[in-house]
């Protein structure tokens, strides 16, 4: 008799990990990518928030020249940037206005604050074709 | 500048009064018809001064505000007066208002103020009418009738009843492109008293309205709006001459609607992105309008500046703008009555710095 339940119950137990995982690397569902998007925009409002917070020492904000990050154009990057005689990344633009306008400390490239800042720009120009290089 | 003597010749030519050429000065030449007497006012705007704590101040803002203060006190011959077209303040501090009031002081000549939401939602204008002046008021200057209007009022749940505090309340109006914001307005109560003063005015008499927000619609999302300005454009539409003058958008911008011509002053603090430039939702800019140069971050006045304006007896109107660290910019009238710049109206004619992303 306990080896029938035992039986039974590995049959169950299997059955619900075959729901539950998926059972090769390329397969998802649309939970995961719901789960994953939820992720992505946390990151976005984070973004968001920063992007309106004071990132430096005089109290001024991203969004007082660029509401809804506008003006950034980030499909553009990386690019020739004029004024530093080099191509660099958006994220280098980012730590410029953070150093210049608002007289902070730049952000390490890989911080998550430049990944959430980087994640709300590209979301507010999500659909913009791209144009790496273009001035 | 690159035309600074090209256009003193012209301002001889076209006989108006003579400009400070050699200032790095934006001009707005509105020709109000025979029989009026010539002059000339300058303008400063948007200078958004913001207390960092106690005694500091965010220096790149204050500069502007210096800049165009020191500049138009070198004017030769000096304007009638100066234009303050608002967000003297950024939170509506007393500090922040105290502050720019002691570099306006400066001016050596009187100042007609505008009030902006910047300067209103702390207090609700009452330091503005106590320390600066009036919110909307009108007064007459050598044959034209100058209104100065308060448009940036709006729903009263929003202003009273919506924020805990109101440091919540200013913050929130101060947030540009804020989905918890709500639209400019002159309302009704306003609407009224505008409609029994141009009552008294004759309708050949040149107007210039004064006002924080565009009197048209362009973009309801940054409030380059005022919700009821067709109420105000039906109440200039019976006068033969009306130029509207206002601030808020921090950009070249120019339009004409009907018999009305708007333009815009220029910031003093930082230039704003045109609508167009954010991809996610419509806007109406103004056909007409050729953008101003894309602002080269790296210098801090790029994108900002003054201005000056000629009313001068002529056949039609005449806009010139010179944006500090920029190239001058000249605006007329074109035969069919609406401005054009006279040298980039023609699409061809266009540089690439105009265009924006």
């Amino acid at each position: 008799m306990l080896k029938i339940v035992c039986s039974v119950a590995a049959v169950v137990v299997a059955a619900i990990a075959l729901v539950i995982s998926p059972a090769r690397a390329d397969e998802f569902t649309k939970e995961d990518l719901k789960k994953w998007d939820a992720a992505f925009q946390t990151v976005a409002k984070e973004g968001e928030k920063l992007f309106h917070s004071a990132l430096g020492k005089n109290s001024v904000s991203c969004d007082m020249c660029h509401p809804h990050a506008s003006n950034n154009h980030p499909e553009t990057y990386p690019k020739f940037q004029k004024q530093l005689g080099k191509v660099v990344g958006l994220r280098e633009m980012i730590n410029w206005c953070i150093q210049n306008p608002l007289e902070g400390v730049p952000l390490a490239l890989d911080d998550p604050r430049m990944y959430a800042l980087e994640a709300y720009i590209y979301w507010e120009r999500r659909g913009v074709k791209l144009a790496p290089g273009k001035h | 500048m690159t035309n600074g003597i090209n256009r003193r010749t012209f301002l001889k030519g076209a006989g108006v009064l003579a400009a400070s050429a050699a200032l790095p000065v934006g001009l707005v030449e509105i020709a109000f018809g025979k029989g009026n007497e010539s002059f000339t006012f300058a303008y400063i705007s948007d200078s958004h001064i913001t207390q960092i704590n106690d005694t500091q101040f965010v220096r790149n803002f204050d500069r502007g505000l210096q800049k165009a203060v020191l500049e138009v006190n070198f004017m030769d011959p000096q304007p009638d007066f100066v234009i303050f077209g608002g967000d003297l303040a950024q939170l509506g501090k007393k500090a922040e208002i105290d502050h720019g009031l002691a570099m306006m002081k400066d001016l050596t000549v009187p100042v007609t103020w505008v009030i902006g939401e910047h300067d209103y939602y702390l207090d609700l204008g009452k330091y503005w009418q106590e320390k600066v002046s009036p919110l909307y008021y009108s007064f007459d200057h050598k044959g034209v009738h100058f209104v100065v209007l308060n448009s940036i009022l709006t729903h009263d749940d929003w202003t009273h009843k919506r924020w805990p505090t109101p440091e919540e309340r200013m913050r929130q109006m101060a947030r540009l492109d804020n989905p918890e914001g709500s639209p400019f307005m002159v309302k009704d109560e306003q609407i009224a008293w505008l409609k029994g003063d141009l009552a008294k005015v004759k309708k050949d008499t040149p107007l210039v309205v004064l006002s924080h927000s565009p009197l048209y619609k362009v973009f309801k999302e940054w409030n380059f709006w005022t919700d009821d300005a067709e109420k105000v454009q039906a109440l200039l539409k019976p006068f033969k001459k009306v130029q509207v003058l206002h601030g808020h958008v921090h950009q070249v911008l120019y339009n004409r609607i009907g018999n009305i011509s708007f333009n815009a002053f220029m910031a003093t603090a930082w230039p704003w992105p045109y609508p167009v430039s954010y991809s996610q939702l419509k806007n109406k800019v103004p056909d007409m309008t050729v953008f101003m140069n894309r602002a080269d971050p790296f210098k801090e006045r790029d994108g900002t500046g003054w201005g000056k304006i000629d009313l001068a007896a002529g056949p039609k109107v005449v806009h010139h703008y010179e944006l500090w660290e920029n190239s001058p910019r000249t605006v007329e009238n074109n035969p069919k009555g609406n401005p054009a710049d006279t040298k980039y109206q023609d699409p061809k004619m266009r540089i690439p710095s105009q265009e924006h992303y």
